[in-house]
């Protein structure tokens, strides 16, 4: 098992490891994907009160389950890395950062977009939902702004790294801010005591959505932890025994 | 059409999954390029040592 472990995170075996294994999670999250927006936009019954317009749940509700999902990946292989000083973590906590950026992004615009005829405003700042979800896109600016910053990897690494601990409180107001507080946005639907509060027309796309998503980002993410080993490692042997070697890339 | 006008929402529903798709295809694109980018700057970097040794 450890063996495992020490060998998944050595940089070699993990660049070669996730130029096989990315394809695996781009497939079936586009074919998820395909079905979800299909049945989504098609098939699923409309809603009795939101009309059609509640067919933006399923880009909005996956878009903002990753935003939280990749920022608790960047906080704890930042955390992971600076315990147990494995570079691959850090590399994992870096490449995370853009992704989670754009998901909040998404998350924030089509949430917008929603909000304008349901609560007849783009915007609310009052919203506790709404303004955590937005502290969050700023972390992650803050977190790649720090990155950037520092020139030192080790030490971008490190500083990088708290930041992103220290971040998780936020994570913890977004995703429970509709049950502490009043708030405009819609409380849980899927992790609602006594299961999901959906008609499973409406539902079972949805859930192939988020799936989709997530190995559409679980794909991505393996290839931008890739590129960050790759340039990380430039100057090591093996690197340069890939790049002259015929196989090439 | 009159699914596609989604009940006078449209705009609203479309404009998401059109901008949903423009940022995935943007996160691909980038992570490409960026690769490509590291891949050839190394590259580059090897074959100016001379025989890469």
């Amino acid at each position: 098992m450890w063996k495992f472990f020490h060998q998944l995170a050595s940089p070699p075996h993990f660049y070669r490891l996730a130029a096989s294994l990315s394809p695996w999670f781009a497939v079936p999250g586009l074919a998820l994907i395909a079905y979800g927006v299909y049945a989504g936009l098609f098939l699923a019954p409309m809603d009795y009160q939101q009309g059609d317009a509640f067919r933006i749940i399923y880009v909005h509700v996956p878009s903002a389950y990753l935003s939280m999902m990749a920022y608790m990946i960047m906080a704890i292989s930042g955390g992971i890395g600076l315990i147990w000083r494995i570079k691959l973590s850090h590399a994992v906590a870096a490449a995370a950062a853009p992704l989670g950026a754009a998901f909040t992004f998404l998350a924030l615009v089509t949430g917008s977009i929603w909000g304008r005829p349901m609560w007849g405003t783009w915007w609310e700042w009052g919203d506790p939902r709404l303004t955590s979800e937005l502290i969050l896109l700023f972390l992650y600016f803050g977190y790649m702004a720090l990155r950037g910053a520092i020139d030192d990897t080790a030490k971008a690494d490190k500083a990088s790294a708290v930041l992103a601990l220290v971040g998780i409180v936020n994570v913890v107001i977004v995703h429970f801010s509709v049950e502490w507080w009043s708030s405009l946005h819609q409380g849980q639907t899927l992790m609602k005591e006594g299961g999901p509060a959906m008609d499973p027309g409406m539902l079972y796309p949805l859930l192939a959505m988020i799936l989709g998503f997530t190995f559409l980002f679980g794909s991505l993410l393996l290839r931008r932890v890739r590129t960050e080993v790759l340039f990380r490692e430039r100057r090591t042997r093996w690197v340069r025994e890939m790049i002259l070697s015929p196989e090439g890339k | 059409m009159e699914k596609l006008a989604m009940g006078n929402y449209g705009i609203y529903v479309w404009s998401c999954f059109g901008l949903t798709l423009a940022v995935v295809i943007f996160s691909d694109w980038r992570a490409r390029l960026r690769h490509k980018r590291v891949y050839r700057d190394i590259e580059v970097r090897i074959k100016a040592l001379g025989d890469g040794r």
